[in-house]
């Protein structure tokens, strides 16, 4: 009886693999119709991402600072924020660390020190920001977002073309090149750089922690779940709110220093190359799980790493990568939960006690919640 | 200045706002019935680019509104179904589309950007046009610009006027009382979200083929997140949101307007303004400062004014509603 | 019209809620359902209406058996529930509300529905704005409008659950003159769903008892109330003998508070509760108990007047603060607001303490969590979420998260929904904390509670609280007519 729980319980959990794999079948799928080859397509994806030892490389360069987000992203998914700022929280946190690179003279490993934590500072500023105006101005952080994101990128852009150009003029291509010592020390003939992983490790168990084994972290879990029960219950929504925010913001802003540090020499205009957005795929198709996240994160750099190649042998745009993973957080978003699609029933599911209604209705304002102290 | 370009700029704006008046009629509806639909900005990339295709392809306008109509309608289904018959949540499926919508917009029209193709015939409507000043900005104009004003009205009297309307308003309010009623929920909720995304995708359509014409990666990025924040902003009303919608076009005209007076002025900060007003209206509406606002004024006018800038969403939005 | 009901059954899981229900309802006679909470009525009676199916038996309405699968067709066949929380409609006007699902027509005829509506309301004695938002109407005016929505939608067979609770006296009286014109004048078949004896000794012709989902008795009524008490509980629960208690310094102060919100201004409150005292506070729902809990809890802030809480003065104070500093507050909805569907009870806990580290010891809490299930008695283990718990488990485990000692203890509605069992033992625990000299502020809606379990009691109506009589000084009667707003 016991082992045919658990492996039911297996089975459940694992269940998720089946929309992902029928999302990857519908997808190539469709490509005959394109007139490719689907196997084409997926040898392009391969050899891309992991063709050889500088593309491998090339691959844990994207990765790192798309995990590094995805795992801020979970603390502010679980205290029930939609953070669509993130990519503008990147972006601050990229023209901060190009601040200090562009300014300051200084030996490499103060230097680096010194961008890295402005970065932090910068996005979690940044997030904070999207914080008070949902907390003091009843703004949804989905709208502050989005206009602070469109600020940063204007930002960037005003920045590239006019006080920090390069010196043979403004080319809107990017700032000029940084000093040698405030880039990141890169390994071998790549844009990888061993500090970089470290912090992402750092990062990994930083928040593994806070949200497991902290009184904070439940701070957050209760009041994602219900913010006036947790007020009631000595959670102050408006202190947690902008904390989350600023955590995940920090973690975001380092994720740009290393974007700017390591992947490019200066500040670009697509600095974040849309990691925010898909860091926020990254957490869903991991289904919230933070173990998944680096694997889920690490399959979605290889496909992003691989449409470039697609592209170069089959003229394919390069949105096809967005598409395929689009395609899949999708389909596991729809049929990722067994219980819901009515698989591995169970004789305790299912009422027959009338309607009811289910979920918290979207109050974009958050009248109702007090703020704390 | 003088008048007639004020009238001209007046016309302009009214032309440009339509494809979002229309926008923010589907999506009212849509909220009224207790779904949000947040993929507005990819259906309408995807609505923009199959509008202008299918336009472009068959040689007839009218057909790339109906694949218009048609994606959005496919959109808002799925966000229907996962939401209504999976319970998963409408703001990541939602989410999810917009992105979706946006990469796919991309690639299935890389092959069609900067090729210019069918328009929107102008048909002023006679007499009508020749009225002073009014008669240029709202009568000289075309079909969709017509059909903007009469889904405002539509909408206007189908949510006040009908036992339909009582119906879509009552699924997103209480909808255990309105199925108490009689009302199926659910069926009310596929409806209207569906009758919502296609009216969003023909916004789009109307977009490519009517206001900045033909096709271009990323064509109409940004309009679908201003349409909900008009929407919240036009609280849940279809009125208000027209006006709304027409606010927004009056600040770009004003944008360009500015540009061309202060041309030194980096262009940069005219793209911020339509984010930095969506700010300021969520604000406006969100805080407390319109109620201070209104307590101030005296006694007799705050009930009336208080309803009329009433903005609180329907109570059941966002809910998901098991029918047993 | 004559209903027949054979053998219902309806089981939640393995919970019987009707397990084998047969009787049978006439025309023109007023009928009381009688039992405890989680007896079955409320199913039984959802079943009826068509709210939810049963698992099986048969319902037949004059003979014929029927079979409705929603509220609306069951409407249609003639059976209208008003529910205690009315299905209308808040932000919708009367008008609107009463329109919603009349018929098929498309074009809203307001003329029509004005007629109408106000021939019933005449018929009745009941009076509406037809304009007004339902949100502003009381909980009587809205059951009104309800009544006259289903007389109008055709019903012959009418059932009220818990109709009397949280109505003025003037509104009861209205109701029970209406209910016996529905039944003696127009023939119909009423059912009164009540726990309350008195109500149905005033009102029936004919009682039914349920208990654990069988009917275990029916009586011909009026009848002595022994008779209906045996077989509601199958014996006579003992009363709790109120013990003296020696009362402690001033707690709580409160003086010449006014405290608003949108709805309703509170003003002129005048009290001082002191420790190990039990404050209670009655009136109808949304007369300002509510307000003044709030006002105390920090929750609400007082534009006149100050709140003094041992002493110290607290009218600007925040609710967290007012935490801190031994206040305790219990609200009303249990999953709304105070439980968190989703965390588990040991989670409950954790965030419940007053002080806290930075790590959470969840094996300690988790032992923790054990021993408080222990002694509340709180049927689930620490892993149960708090969704997973019943309404009575979920009371328990509120009152389970409170620290002590407190000083000050603000509840509302403490037992609702709770069988006596439940009751008696909630009580019990609550007297047992006025040893740490914690003093009790609490409303019910359920005055028999209020009486019995007050030292001091207070009366709000329209935002005003009346004169503070003793708990053994006065009478339901008296309390009912303060309520009323006769002083």
């Amino acid at each position: 009886m016991r082992s045919r729980r658990t492996l039911r319980q297996g089975l459940m959990w694992a269940w998720p693999i089946v929309p992902v794999v029928g999302a990857l079948v519908f997808t190539f799928g469709m490509l005959p119709l394109f007139g490719v080859n689907p196997f084409e397509a997926m040898e392009a994806f391969f050899d891309g991402a992991l063709g050889d030892l500088p593309k491998r490389l090339n691959l844990l360069a994207f990765w790192v600072p798309l995990v590094i987000t995805s795992i801020g992203l979970l603390v502010t998914f679980t205290a029930g924020l939609w953070n669509i700022g993130v990519e503008g929280q990147i972006i601050m946190g990229a023209i901060a660390a190009s601040f200090i690179a562009l300014n300051v003279k200084a030996p490499p490993v103060v230097l680096i020190f010194l961008e890295l934590t402005l970065a932090m500072i910068a996005g979690g500023l940044w997030a904070a920001l999207s914080a008070v105006l949902k907390t003091r101005g009843r703004v949804h952080e989905i709208f502050s977002g989005l206009a602070l994101n469109a600020i940063a990128v204007i930002f960037t852009n005003y920045l590239i073309s006019g006080p920090w150009q390069p010196p043979e003029g403004g080319s809107f291509r990017g700032t000029a090149p940084f000093q040698d010592g405030a880039l990141l020390p890169l390994f071998g003939d790549s844009r990888f750089s061993v500090l970089s992983l470290i912090l992402a490790l750092v990062a990994f168990v930083l928040v593994f922690i806070t949200l497991r084994g902290t009184f904070w972290g439940l701070k957050l879990k209760a009041l994602g779940k219900n913010p006036f029960s947790a007020y009631l219950l000595g959670v102050s929504s408006e202190r947690e709110t902008i904390l989350a925010m600023a955590f995940c913001g920090a973690l975001a802003g380092l994720a740009g220093s290393i974007r700017v540090l390591s992947w490019f020499d200066s500040l670009r205009q697509s600095i974040s190359g849309g990691i925010g957005f898909l860091a926020l795929l990254v957490v869903m198709l991991a289904t919230y799980r933070i173990l998944l996240v680096p694997f889920v994160a690490l399959f979605f750099a290889a496909v992003l790493r691989g449409s470039t190649t697609l592209h170069l042998r089959t003229q394919l745009h390069t949105s096809l990568g967005g598409i395929l993973t689009g395609v899949m957080v999708l389909f596991v978003l729809l049929f990722g939960d067994p219980k819901r699609l009515g698989l591995f029933k169970d004789k305790k599911d299912g009422d027959g006690g009338g309607p009811e209604v289910s979920g918290r209705p979207v109050d974009p304002f958050g009248k109702d919640i007090p703020l704390g102290e | 200045m003088n008048d007639t370009e004020l009238v001209r700029i007046l016309s302009s704006i009214v032309l440009a706002s339509a494809p979002l008046i229309i926008a923010v009629c589907g999506e009212t509806l849509t909220e009224r019935s207790g779904i949000v639909n947040l993929s507005l900005d990819g259906t309408m990339l995807m609505g923009a680019m199959l509008g202008f295709i299918v336009a472009f392809e068959s040689g007839v306008v009218w057909y790339g509104f109906l694949a218009g109509a048609a994606i959005g309608s496919l959109f808002a289904l799925i966000i229907a179904f996962g939401s209504i018959q999976l319970r998963q949540s409408q703001f990541a499926i939602g989410f999810v589309l917009t992105l979706l919508g946006d990469d796919l917009s991309s690639f299935l029209g890389q092959n069609y950007t900067r090729t210019p193709g069918p328009t929107v015939p102008h048909t002023g409507i006679p007499l009508l046009k020749d009225i002073p000043i009014v008669g240029p900005i709202l009568f000289d104009h075309d079909i969709v610009v017509y059909f903007a004003f009469a889904l405002v009205a539509v909408s206007w009297w189908f949510l006040n006027k009908t036992q339909p309307g009582l119906h879509l308003r009552g699924a997103g309010e209480r909808p255990e009382a309105a199925f108490a009623r009689g009302v199926g929920v659910n069926r009310v909720r596929y409806l209207y979200t569906i009758i919502g995304g296609a009216l969003v995708g023909i916004a789009g359509a109307a977009y490519s083929l009517n206001v900045k014409i033909g096709w271009s990666d990323g064509h109409t990025r940004g309009l679908g997140w201003i349409a909900l924040a008009i929407v919240i902003f036009g609280g849940w009303s279809p009125v208000r949101g027209a006006f709304g919608a027409l606010l927004f076009g009056a600040t770009k005209a004003l944008a360009t307007v500015l540009q061309r007076t202060f041309p030194e002025v980096s262009v940069v900060i005219f793209n911020a303004i339509p984010w930095v007003l969506m700010l300021f209206v969520l604000l406006a509406v969100g805080s407390d400062f319109t109620e201070r606002f209104i307590s101030m004024l005296p006694k007799s006018i705050q009930p009336p004014l208080r309803s009329l800038l009433r903005v609180s969403p329907p109570m059941a939005l966002g809910t998901t509603f098991e029918q047993d | 019209m004559r209903v027949d009901l054979k053998d219902i059954r309806k089981y939640f899981g393995p919970v019987r809620a009707n397990d084998g229900i047969t009787l049978t309802l006439e025309e023109g006679r007023i009928y009381g359902l009688l039992g405890e909470n989680g007896a079955g009525k409320s199913t039984l009676m959802k079943i009826l209406s068509g709210y939810q199916p049963q698992d099986s038996g048969d319902i037949s309405i004059d003979g014929q058996v029927v079979d409705f699968d929603s509220p609306a067709s069951a409407l249609a066949g003639g059976v209208g529930m008003l529910y205690q929380d009315p299905h209308d409609l808040p932000p919708f006007r009367v008008i609107d509300n009463y329109l919603l699902g009349r018929d098929k027509r498309v074009r809203l005829d307001y003329a029509d529905a004005e007629r109408e509506l106000k021939e019933t309301m005449g018929r009745y004695g009941f009076i509406l704005d037809l304009n007004a938002r339902v949100d502003t109407l009381s909980l009587g005016e809205r059951q009104q409008l309800e009544l006259v929505r289903l007389l109008a939608g055709g019903a012959q067979v009418l059932i009220l659950d818990e109709p009397t609770t949280g109505i003025s006296a003037d509104q009861k009286v209205l109701l029970f003159e209406s209910m016996r014109k529905l039944a003696f004048e127009e023939n119909k078949t009423l059912i009164l769903v009540s726990h309350k004896l008195s109500e149905v000794q005033e009102l029936c012709n004919h009682a039914f008892v349920l208990r654990r989902g069988q009917l275990v008795g029916q009586s011909e009524v009026p009848c002595f109330n022994e008779a209906l008490v045996q077989m509601m509980f199958g014996q006579i629960p003992a009363r709790s003998e109120r013990v003296l208690f020696e009362l402690g310094d001033p707690v709580l102060e409160v003086d010449n508070l006014t405290v608003s919100d949108r709805r309703l201004t509170v003003e002129g409150v005048n009290l001082s509760i002191q420790a190990g005292e039990v404050f209670g506070v009655a009136g109808l729902e949304g007369s300002g108990q509510r307000h003044l809990l709030q006002a105390c809890a920090g929750l609400l802030h007082p534009e006149v007047g100050s709140i003094k809480m041992a002493g110290a003065d607290v009218a600007g104070w925040s609710y967290h603060h007012m935490q801190k500093a031994g206040m305790a507050y219990i609200a009303a909805g249990r999953l709304e607001e105070g439980l968190v569907a989703g965390l588990t009870m040991t989670e409950h806990l954790v965030l419940a303490q007053p002080e806290h580290s930075y790590f959470v010891d969840w094996n300690g809490a988790r032992q923790q969590m054990e021993d408080r299930i222990d002694h509340y008695q709180i049927v689930g283990r620490p892993e149960s979420t708090a969704d997973e718990l019943s309404g009575g488990n979920q009371q328990r485990l509120l009152f389970a998260l409170l620290n002590s000692p407190l000083r000050l203890l603000l509840l509302e509605h403490p037992t609702r929904g709770l069988d006596v069992q439940s009751t008696n033992y909630i009580w019990e625990l609550l007297y047992q904390r006025r040893e740490d000299g914690t003093a009790i502020l609490f409303m019910s809606a359920d005055l028999d509670e209020v009486v019995e379990r007050s030292d001091r009691i207070a009366v709000f109506f329209g935002g005003r609280m009346s004169r503070i009589v003793k708990a053994s000084e006065t009478s339901v009667e008296e309390l009912g007519h303060l309520i009323g707003g006769q002083s």
